[in-house]
């Protein structure tokens, strides 16, 4: 048992490098306002999944390593990830029944709700930051996420299909 | 496998989620006022920083190896340009270093004479930039050294023009630093033409400082060069940081409109240095 989960774990743990790999890959500036979450997004795709393996605990867990690596407060991108995480696991079974339209309409609000909660704690903390960065990543989000979906279809299917 | 996708489709039996969620929401916010009022999580930050280095290093290296490519494929007559402007640069410096050497001991005797402390030479190392994006809100950069190296806290970082930022956070083998264009920084800085203290702003954009602290009044004008004062201790005194280049006054408002361009390049830098400096000389004993 202890194997079987170890092997269901390990693609996933990979994405998650991947995905971290990709946040703090430089861009030039003008790209850059509209890198999309790549975590925020392999976390919603892996919650309606796997929601009994990759739920809050591993969300958390994820938005202290960018945390640390971004140099914001330890704790904000935690919070962050854990209530979209949280929504996802809530919905799953929703968000899976849903058409594809539908469901971008759904990853926009929760990418919305990621930053809102960024900003909002920015804002109770006294960091300052320009309000119109915060929005590119979600609009680039929401329209990726099509693609997104069935690229990482994919690689679970193969991931799974190769034990 | 039938059994586990048997488990996953009832979500009423995903054990305590909500409570979950509670318990890390309630750890998140006590993680971030401990981390907004103290530093007690320095530690943590380090630890998980230095898990984190290797992924840095691997993002880093296509971009080390693209430059390494281009170095190594240059063309024999760009290296001949190069080689003739780095020998005409030299020429120029060494005869400024010749005037400054004399300088130097000029102003070790005016000082003896003044009874002023010597002034100690700042200690300087060159550090190399990561091709790592940090906080995109935030005008940061990464370094490839850190606390193995002595690198602290508030150290300042200048490059071949001029102040970059200074150190924000120290890492094990890295460091972040803020520059001195973000729009949480400001530094004490002095006008180099007579003196006049006054602080510079970041911005937020690259290229652009503000001098929100003026009275319409003062001496300042276009093209005054802005040293650092030293007087805040985090900088060194008498290191260029940017260059005026416009001053609004409106007679109704208290505070005259300054902007500066910053001397050092701070979105081309690749290679910046760390200033280990003495305990500032306070200028005020000798004044």
């Amino acid at each position: 048992m202890s194997r079987d989960s170890a092997s269901r774990r390990l693609p996933v743990v990979i994405t998650l490098v991947v995905g971290l790999m990709l946040t703090i890959m430089p861009l030039p500036d003008v790209i850059e306002a509209f890198r999309p979450d790549w975590l925020a997004l392999l976390l919603i795709f892996w919650a309606m999944q796997l929601p009994r393996t990759w739920s809050v605990g591993s969300a958390w867990v994820v938005g202290i390593v960018l945390d640390v690596s971004y140099g914001t407060l330890l704790g904000q991108h935690a919070l962050a990830l854990c209530l979209i995480t949280f929504a996802t696991v809530r919905f799953h079974l929703l968000m899976r029944v849903f058409p594809l339209s539908q469901l971008s309409a759904t990853i926009f609000a929760l990418l919305a709700l990621y930053q809102f909660i960024l900003f909002w704690v920015n804002g109770v903390a006294g960091v300052s930051a320009p309000s119109v960065v915060y929005w590119g990543p979600v609009i680039t989000g929401a329209l990726i996420w099509p693609f997104f979906y069935m690229f990482m279809s994919g690689v679970r299917y193969r991931s799974q299909s190769g034990r | 496998m039938a059994a586990s996708r048997g488990n996953n489709t009832n979500p009423a039996r995903i054990p305590a989620l909500g409570l979950r969620v509670l318990v890390l929401i309630i750890i998140s916010i006590v993680l971030m006022y401990l981390d907004h009022r103290q530093n007690h999580l320095d530690g943590i930050r380090k630890g998980i920083g230095a898990a984190v280095y290797p992924l840095q290093v691997v993002v880093d290296a296509p971009v080390r190896l693209w430059e390494w490519l281009g170095d190594s494929t240059t063309s024999r007559n760009e290296l001949e340009l190069e080689l003739g402007r780095l020998k005409a640069e030299r020429l120029l410096t060494n005869a400024r270093l010749q005037r400054l050497t004399a300088l130097e001991a000029e102003n070790a005797r005016l000082r003896a004479l003044l009874e002023a402390r010597k002034t100690v030479r700042d200690e300087v190392r060159v550090a190399e930039i990561m091709a790592v994006d940090a906080n995109p809100y935030e005008h940061n950069l990464i370094i490839d050294i850190g606390s193995r190296d002595g690198v602290y806290d508030g150290q300042a970082i200048v490059d071949a023009d001029g102040v970059v930022g200074q150190v924000i956070e120290t890492g094990v083998m890295t460091a972040q630093a803020v520059l001195i264009s973000d729009s949480d920084h400001a530094l004490p800085v002095e006008v180099n033409r007579n003196g006049l203290r006054t602080i510079a702003v970041g911005t937020g954009e690259i290229d652009r400082l503000d001098l929100p602290f003026l009275p319409n009044n003062a001496d300042i004008r276009a093209g005054d060069l802005l040293v650092t004062s030293g007087l805040g201790g985090a900088f060194p005194a008498g290191y260029p940081v940017a260059v005026v280049d416009s001053v609004t006054r409106i007679p109704q408002e208290p505070f005259a409109d300054v902007t500066a361009t910053p001397s050092a390049a701070l979105d081309q830098v690749r290679e910046v240095m760390l200033i280990w400096s003495a305990p500032a000389v306070t200028e005020e004993a000798v004044e």
